[in-house]
């Protein structure tokens, strides 16, 4: 583990839903312009260490620093505001606003941070173009195959040039094709932009678009790059 | 994809009832053990179905409990129709003495018999109290026991010997008393009457038939509050229809075809409906005991009268089942549940218009040639009412009909600006507007209904509503006294002078005087002027006077005013006081009075009452009241607003000074109590309306938001304030409540407007009622948004993300 | 996939004659593949040689003669060292992997361990064969996809594998 000239870390992250513990002291760090695949069976806990990086979730202990501050102290508002700004967000479906257009929800992340429609949707439209659905942006997501819904979802996560990158399962829903391409646009869109991506699969050749890996296994997150 | 469901193929007349049934009855199995899901969905459709029902059979027992209320009231009255009755031995002397306690009306008669045989007893008392005893309603005995009715103890200088029964009374909470006076009482009482009988023996006014003008009101009044529940039912019954259809959809991959699936889903809603008749029967009975408890504007109902009449009783149970069944089969007509999934036909259809404009239409082409007059009496009276309700109906289905096409049709026009909340709302009504408009419906009939009716109230009511003339920053009460002379009248208003809360007070006595020979044109009548007695303060109250001292004369004539020849009454002249019993001049025992030559002519000016007096004015020092022989004394009463109760106070002095007199309050307009009671009425209505399409649009908003759980936690991840959340569920409420206030108050206005035309009165809008109208609908909309904020926040946590 | 070392693994439990290993051998692993004798007697001789098993003791019977041998400490060394040490990652590995985890059980190693090493060096090269890939024109695409699904479904095993590890020990100890 290298916590120094990390951007986040976390350190003994604990996290139990009802009487099943999530994550049971889990460590994680990454760096600017990194991509880390976080791995591991179903259940593991992989989804709940993201949403705890992501300052989404609360852990019920353990401290998670995101470029110096203390993420696990801010209030929900603070936390609300820094993942507007700073991080951008994929899931694995579902995560288009049915009534919006493509390019409109592109422009949303913008939007909410207070950017005048024209201009957001402006550059969701570059964005768009970038990865290669600049020809949906009208249409709305329920008009669109899954491989361009998720580039779409892609767009918008990137829009804000966020220093941050969650990925949970961006390809999940996709066949490997397109699941491929999703992740080529991806890494390459981040790591020219030296946004870090956390990201969360359970696929090999997903994983294999990551710098390293880091393995959880019963709520214990491992860095294999360490372990070698 | 559908052909084995081609009609060709499957022949419907083969389907027997049997499968039918079985349909329906795994349809109703569904319905209870589809796990909690369907539990919810039912118990929702049950509840809101059941409200409906409830509210339906309160209005099916309106006709009795009227009914019944006016029976009784009619047992109790002690008007007689036929003429006066002379007393005898088994007649009874009554006067009203009702009474008025802060808000409170109270009504009131107090007797005497006049002979020593049985006089008639009023229902619900056992015997006519003696003199000094009382009967009070049990709702006016709860008044004086309290200590609210402590002021009022004193205005009842009577003992309670007993309570009224049930059938002396309208309903529960009417605060009502007989009292036994002596007949000497009666003296200082300004009318009382005899009667051999309570009730109103002849009862022909019962079966005459409506006004047609009448008619017409009921039957829009019922279409403006009824329509509204039943498109609420129609909703409920609809409620969690999404979930439903992923449930067939799941059944139809197991085998079951098209037709199957509808048959179920009927068999769903059936139970659905039927468990909300069960619920609404129960609601009733619920609101009867409330109803029985509680009174609105005096009015209360006994629960024993609030019972639905059987014929419309039974429409309803039929009904009911019957259109929730209808709903559900007409709202699958427009999705094909499909073995994988269920597929909404892809694009929606564009909302025609010719046949939505076409119902409003024909509503108006009904209307306007009546527009001429109607409820002239003239023949077909009943023909032209049936013309103009079908008419109103049309006109207002017309309007619901026309929502969903301008809901969409405007919707469209919103190109996506504005904040980020405004083009969540937006967007998501242009992806279905359908729902929308279909919860605000309800509202857009009950709102033009409403204000049509109120346009027409108003505009009646501005009718009675007269400028009284009266000024009430001059005087707040006035309180006619029955004296007998003078020194009683002086007496009096020494009296009300004393009174607490009282600062200043206006007292004239007055009375009549006559010429000292008959009139020359008819020499069986004496003229006569009036006389009024007061000190100088007073009088330049009632006449323009510049200079008064006491013993001054003034005159006003009267002839002036009425184009008559020139009075009797000048200075100088000589004229009589000298009265009979009956009220007419003596001039055999004439008594004289020579007026004054220093009487002034002056103009007369309005008292507070507003009325103009003419005639005599003297001061005491001029005209002694001791000897006027029939004195009327009337004290106009300025309060001292810093008193609370200062009224009531007055009023005891005035039951103290006469058992059946109250005094009356000034205000400068008059209306009469029907109207207000009428508009008071509808404005309930239409907002209990509005309210219940409040809930139904809020259970609506809540299966919306439960849909996209999922989006919102995906929202809340990348960091979406609440308040964007909550303003974008405010606009998705308010654009279509907005458009179908807007539609409703066009539509509210036309029909308004017809219907005064038809009765002949002049054109005015209610800007009060719509005001007030738009107000509510406002309300409702912050009441739809504030009750999904709960559940939004609540779904807006990420724990939404997990629940894959 | 190496005998010596499975046949060393085997002899961490205890000495063993020629024989015993065999029929150990082909009980656990030679499924369909029995080994012949000759080949434990080769690879016994060339470990012999090398110093990482020692003669424990003969015993003379009727048959032929019956050597016992035990492991030293440099053959304990060298099991360890095999263990940790990842395969090259190729096609087909699972036969030597499936030794290696059950050695590792039978010797009460961290099997799981075992495996996370192993992903992580199919994890290593499946990255330079997406690198290579993503720079090359669609014949290298081709073949390197080619390797790429190869490589996942070894994953994929390990990944299975590392689920069952519970299950696998109760079998393997009892």
């Amino acid at each position: 583990m290298t916590p120094a000239g990390s951007l986040l870390i976390a350190t003994s992250l604990h996290k139990t839903y009802g009487h099943t513990p999530a994550l049971d002291s889990a460590d994680f760090s990454i760096h600017p312009g990194e991509v880390v695949a976080v791995m591991g069976p179903s259940g593991s806990g992989k989804s709940t260490l993201l949403h705890c990086l992501a300052g989404i979730v609360k852990p019920d202990s353990g401290s998670v620093h995101y470029n110096g501050r203390e993420l696990t102290a801010m209030s929900d508002a603070e936390r609300s505001g820094l993942r507007r700004g700073e991080f951008g967000f994929v899931f694995q479906f579902g995560q288009l606003v049915p009534e919006l257009s493509c390019v409109e929800n592109v422009a949303l992340p913008l939007r909410l941070n207070g950017t005048k429609r024209k201009e957001a949707e402006t550059r969701a439209a570059a964005w768009m173009e970038r990865l290669e659905v600049a020809d949906v942006a009208h249409k709305r997501p329920g008009e669109v195959s899954g491989g361009q819904g998720q580039r779409v979802a892609v767009a918008r996560s990137l829009v804000t040039a966020p220093r941050v990158l969650f990925a949970d399962e961006p390809t999940g829903a996709l066949d490997s094709l397109n699941g491929e391409r999703v992740m080529e646009l991806l890494t390459e869109a981040a790591r020219e932009s030296r946004t870090a991506v956390v990201l969360v699969t359970h696929e090999a050749r997903v994983a294999a678009y990551s710098d390293r890996e880091v393995v959880v296994r019963d709520g214990k997150a491992r860095d294999m790059a360490g372990a070698r | 994809m559908s052909g084995q469901d081609a009609p060709a193929e499957e022949p419907r007349s083969r389907v027997s009832v049997a499968r039918w049934a079985a349909d329906l009855a795994m349809g109703g199995r569904f319905a209870v053990t589809g796990g909690r899901e369907s539990w919810a969905r039912t118990i929702m459709t049950a509840v809101g179905v059941g409200l409906g029902v409830a509210l339906l059979l309160l209005a099916s027992s309106v006709p009795t409990m009227y009914q019944q209320r006016n029976e009784r009231g009619d047992a109790r009255s002690s008007f007689t129709p036929s003429g006066e009755v002379k007393p005898g031995a088994d007649t009874l002397r009554l006067a009203n003495a009702g009474t008025t306690f802060r808000d409170q009306d109270i009504t009131g008669e107090v007797m005497a018999p006049d002979g020593d045989g049985t006089p008639p007893v009023p229902p619900g008392i056992d015997r006519i109290p003696a003199a000094g005893e009382m009967w009070v309603s049990p709702a006016l005995k709860k008044l004086l026991d309290s200590d609210e009715g402590k002021l009022l103890r004193d205005r009842f200088p009577y003992r309670t010997i007993g309570v009224i029964g049930d059938s002396g009374l309208s309903g529960p909470s009417d605060l009502a008393y007989y009292a036994g006076v002596s007949q000497k009482a009666f003296g200082h009482v300004n009318s009382s009457y005899h009667i051999d009988h309570w009730g109103l023996a002849d009862k022909k006014g019962a079966n005459e038939p409506l006004d047609p003008a009448l008619l017409l009101l009921i039957i829009v009044g019922c279409v403006v509050l009824l329509l509204p529940v039943l498109i609420f039912i129609a909703t409920a019954a609809r409620f969690g229809g999404e979930r439903r259809d992923r449930r067939l959809a799941a059944l139809r991959l197991v085998g079951a075809d098209i037709h199957m699936t509808r048959r179920i889903a009927a068999g769903e809603s059936l139970f659905g409906s039927l468990l909300g008749l069960a619920v609404g029967a129960g609601l009733f009975l619920l609101a009867r005991e409330i109803i029985g408890s509680i009174q609105v504007w005096g009015i209360s109902f006994f629960t024993s009268d609030i019972v639905p009449s059987a014929l419309l009783a039974l429409v309803i149970a039929a009904a009911v089942p019957a259109s929730a069944v209808m709903v559900t089969l007409i709202a699958l007509r427009g999705i094909a549940i499909e073995p994988l999934g269920v597929v909404r036909n892809a694009k929606p259809k564009r909302r025609r218009l010719w046949w939505r404009l076409l119902l409003p239409l024909l509503g108006l082409a009904l209307l306007l040639p009546l527009a001429g007059g109607f409820g002239t009496g003239s023949s077909g009276g009943n023909m032209k009412a049936y013309q103009a309700a079908a008419g109103a109906v049309l006109l207002l289905i017309g309007i619901t009909a026309l929502l969903p096409w301008v809901v969409e049709a405007v919707v469209e026009r919103f190109g996506g600006r504005g904040s980020v909340p405004w083009q969540l709302a937006t967007r998501r009504l242009q992806l279905s507007s359908g729902t929308a408009s279909r919860a605000v419906s309800g509202i857009t009939v009950a709102v033009a209904g409403a204000i049509a009716l109120q346009m027409l109230f108003a505009s009646v009511g501005a009718q009675n509503t007269e400028d009284t003339g009266q000024d009430p920053n001059r005087a707040q009460l006035i309180a006619n006294v029955p004296v007998n002379d003078g020194d009683q009248a002086r007496d009096a208003f020494a009296r009300y002078r004393a009174t607490k809360g009282v600062r200043d007070l206006l007292g004239v006595t007055e009375d009549y005087i006559s010429d000292v020979r008959p009139s020359k044109d008819d020499p069986t009548s004496v003229p006569e002027e009036a006389i009024t007695v007061a000190d100088c303060p007073t009088l330049r109250e009632v006449v323009r006077i510049t200079s008064c001292k006491n013993g001054d004369v003034f005159l006003v004539d009267s002839s002036s005013y009425y184009g008559e020849e020139p009075g009797f009454a000048k200075p100088g002249a000589r004229v009589n006081f000298a009265y009979r019993d009956d009220g007419t001049p003596d001039l055999r025992k004439k008594k004289l009075w020579t007026i004054p030559q220093s009487a002034t002519k002056v103009k007369p000016r309005p008292d507070p009452t507003g009325s103009e007096r003419t005639g005599i004015f003297a001061t005491p020092g001029a005209f002694d009241i001791a000897d006027l022989p029939d004195p009327g004394a009337a004290a106009m009463i300025r309060l001292d607003p810093k008193v609370p109760d200062g009224v009531e106070y007055v009023r005891n002095t005035s039951a103290a000074l006469s058992p059946a007199m109250d005094v009356m309050r000034l205000s400068s307009t008059s209306q009469s109590d029907e109207f207000q009671v009428i508009r008071k009425a509808l404005f309930i209505g239409a907002t209990a309306t509005l309210l219940l399409i409040g809930a139904s649009m809020i259970v609506t908003t809540l299966e919306q938001l439960r849909e996209r759980k999922r989006l919102l936690s995906v929202l809340v991840a990348f960091g979406t304030r609440r308040t964007t959340l909550s303003w974008s569920v405010l606009w998705q409420t308010a654009v279509p409540v907005v458009l179908g206030l807007a539609l409703s108050i066009a539509g509210g206005l036309a029909l308004g407007v017809m219907l005064l035309k038809m009765v002949g009165q002049p054109l005015a809008v209610d800007w009060a009622g719509l005001g007030t109208m738009t107000g509510v609908g406002g309300g409702v909309i912050l009441l739809v948004t504030l009750v999904s904020l709960p559940p939004l926040w609540r779904m807006m946590r990420p724990e939404g993300l997990r629940t894959e | 996939m190496s005998i010596g070392h499975t046949l060393l693994g085997l002899l961490e439990g205890g000495p063993r004659h020629g024989y015993d290993l065999k029929r150990a051998f082909d009980e656990r692993f030679g499924h369909d593949r029995p080994l012949h004798y000759g080949q434990v007697y080769s690879t016994m001789s060339r470990l012999l040689k090398n110093g990482l098993v020692e003669v424990d003791g003969i015993e003379h019977g009727g048959g032929p003669e019956r050597k016992r041998y035990a492991i030293t400490d440099a053959g304990i060394t060298d099991v360890e060292h095999w263990l940790t040490q990842p395969e090259k990652p190729e096609p087909y590995l699972q036969s030597v992997l499936y030794t290696k985890v059950i050695i590792a059980l039978l010797t009460g190693r961290d099997a799981a361990d075992l495996l996370d090493v192993q992903r992580a060096e199919h994890l290593r090269l499946m990255r330079d064969l997406t690198q290579r890939k993503r720079g090359g024109d669609l014949t290298d695409q081709l073949i390197c996809d080619h390797a790429l699904f190869h490589l996942e479904a070894d994953l994929r095993w390990l990944e299975l594998t590392a689920a069952r590890l519970g299950q696998l020990a109760k079998a393997v100890r009892s």
